[in-house]
């Protein structure tokens, strides 16, 4: 059985009052998430993640088509009873503590009062909400805010989890803290469906992926046979490169692009072709010193643009961080 | 307890956090600085005048709260989207307006309560402040239990108005489900005049819809029994309850329409 099902799931809103016109969200979205594998559901802005994950949720309905979880309908309460959910910018009660919201949660799913309390300190420390447990939530910073998300997701030890972009507005401590979070999880057997809109989550946490653009599935599969995110060069950072050197590798085409960082420091691209071992190696022997050394991969941007020759349908598009 | 009592205990502590309670405060002062100028003003001649008042305090101050917070109850847990979080735990649709309604109910159940007591403490208090000679004068004892019936069927018209102002409030914005709310609580209470619009009129047509509309919406001025408590005229217990099992078939209708709305709605 698989962990989570969709066929041909299709959102249609209607939009604008006086003149109406459907407005297709998600298109004959087909999905199949294995259980105990971590998903990563990708896609540029306004791609219909969000929609794909209210569907699942029955937040909204489909307009045609199937959602299944653990082999019973979305919507289905034996089924949420075993689901974990963390909106996008998630909002809770905020004349709530954090304390107060999970206890709150944890009754909803039957739990004692002594087991509510053993699981709403324990989740506490894990997400690293201390003291602040006991202020109301309208003091919590976005990134606190996210934390108590991600707590209620897991208070009742789910069998999958569906994290709507878990990384955004973290700063990197907190998406490496949820990284770590999403691979605890999956060692312990739990299903992890994760949106998000830059590729390099997915790329340190998940088997397979799926790409959405425009309401419509582009491609799905293992990341590292994606032809798509192979690198297409690489990147080095050197300092102490003196002129005379920069000068032959770039005339020499063993260099394709020069960017000045600083005195005497650059960012060299270089093409995927050659090892670039070969010319780290002269570069330190001329008296240069490697800094980094780094594949540059398409972003999904890059990689939209690229199937389809055309932007994302989406009005307000953010640049993707690598 | 039950997914409906978790929703419920959350609403009954918002509306607590939310200062809801305060409300009672100034019902309480008001309702004391009154009496007091009342009582030096007519020397004692009138307590139905502290009579009247308090009820029409604990019905308006009741009504303020039904309204106000029914209104917001769903509404704000869609617009903030908390409702994400909330409908993704093991709960139906159902539940959650169930749980809501029934918080608000143990909310005003609450207020009511406080306001009745604090309403017989200083009925109370009269009560001593006037020689035997003027208190032989009053229709009824300061402390006249009879008046519990009237707030009795005061909570029970809160209660059908919260089931109005909750049915209004899961497909519209607060706007307009106090507009819609208030407006029917209004109309409710001229409800008795439709009866008779037949005697009035001559069209066969306007009279057949009076009678409909009599029937169609909440009829509150069956509820308001305060001027024949407060003259002590007999109300029999099974007027009492036949109005509130009116409003108990009403408000369940109401929340029944409710439901059905609301488990279709998409969440935006
Ligand atoms: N309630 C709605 N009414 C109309 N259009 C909507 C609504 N919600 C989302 N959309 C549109 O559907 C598309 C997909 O949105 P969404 O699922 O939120 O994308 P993502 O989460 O991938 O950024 C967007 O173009 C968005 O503008
Ligand atoms: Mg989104």
């Amino acid at each position: 059985m698989d962990a989570i099902r969709t066929e041909a799931l299709t959102k249609d809103y209607r939009v604008g009052f006086w003149r109406p016109r459907r407005y297709l969200a998600l298109d004959s979205l087909t999905l199949h998430v294995r259980q105990g594998e971590v998903f990563g559901f990708l896609g540029p802005n306004g791609a219909g993640k969000t929609t794909t994950l209210k569907l699942l949720m029955q937040l909204i309905y489909p307009s045609s088509g199937r959602a299944e979880i653990l082999g019973r309908p979305v919507g289905d309460v034996s089924v949420k009873r075993r689901l974990g959910y963390l909106a996008e910018n998630p909002y809770f009660y905020d004349y709530l503590t954090a304390e107060e919201l999970l206890q709150y949660f944890a009754g909803l799913f039957g739990y004692s009062a002594v087991e509510r309390r053993r699981r709403v300190s324990q989740l506490l420390d894990e997400v690293g909400i201390g003291a602040e447990r006991r202020l109301q939530l309208r003091r919590f910073s976005k990134g606190m805010l996210q934390r108590v998300g991600i707590a209620q997701a897991v208070i009742n030890d789910p069998d999958v989890v569906f994290f709507d972009e878990p990384m955004s507005g973290l700063d990197p401590l907190g998406r490496r803290e949820i990284r770590e979070l999403i691979l605890r999880l999956r060692d312990r057997g739990c299903t992890v469906f994760f949106s998000s809109h830059v590729l390099s989550d997915a790329e340190t946490l998940c088997s397979r992926v799926a790409i959405l653009a425009g309401g419509r599935l582009a491609a799905a599969g293992d990341l590292s046979e994606m032809l798509a995110f192979q690198a297409r060069a690489w990147e080095l950072v050197v300092t102490g490169l003196s002129d005379t050197v920069l000068e032959k590798v770039t005339t020499s085409g063993q260099v394709v692009r020069a960017t000045p960082l600083g005195a005497q420091r650059y960012a060299l691209e270089l093409p995927l072709s050659a090892a670039p071992d070969r010319l780290v190696t002269n570069l330190v022997a001329h008296g240069a010193q490697l800094v980094s050394l780094n594949p540059i991969r398409e972003t999904l941007e890059d990689f939209f643009v690229r199937q389809t020759g055309a932007a994302p349908r989406d009005r307000g598009l953010e640049p993707v961080a690598r | 307890m039950s997914v409906i009592g978790h929703v419920a205990v959350n609403v009954f502590k918002e509306s607590v956090r939310d200062k809801v309670l305060y409300n009672l405060v100034g019902f309480a002062t008001l309702l004391i600085v009154v009496s007091y100028l009342l009582g030096q003003l007519t020397a004692g001649q009138d307590v139905k005048i502290i009579k009247d008042l308090g009820l029409a305090a604990i019905a308006t101050f009741g009504l303020l709260i039904a309204v106000f917070i029914g209104i917001g109850l769903v509404w704000k847990e869609v617009e903030r989207r908390s409702i994400y979080s909330l409908l993704s735990k093991p709960m139906r649709r159902d539940e959650f307006i169930l749980g809501k309604y029934v918080g608000l109910a143990l909310t005003l159940f609450v207020n009511v309560a406080i306001m009745t007591a604090a309403f017989y403490v200083v009925l109370a208090y009269m009560d001593t402040q006037f020689p035997d000679a003027v208190r032989a004068s009053w229709p009824a004892p300061a402390t006249d239990p009879g008046m519990l019936r009237a707030i009795a069927l005061i909570f029970f018209e809160l209660l059908l108005v919260t089931a109005i102002a909750l049915f209004f409030s899961t497909f519209s914005s607060p706007f307009l489900s106090a507009a819609l709310t208030v407006g029917l609580w209004v109309i409710g209470h001229f409800n008795r005049d439709l009866r008779n619009f037949e005697a009035v009129v001559k069209s066969r047509t306007a009279a057949y819809l009076a009678r409909g509309l009599y029937y169609v919406l909440p009829n509150f001025s069956a509820f308001d029994i305060k001027t024949q408590v407060v003259h002590a005229l007999p109300v029999p217990a099974s007027y009492v309850v036949s109005t509130a099992a009116y409003a108990l078939v009403y408000m369940a209708l109401l929340l029944a329409a409710a439901v059905a709305i609301f488990s279709r709605r998409d969440f935006k």
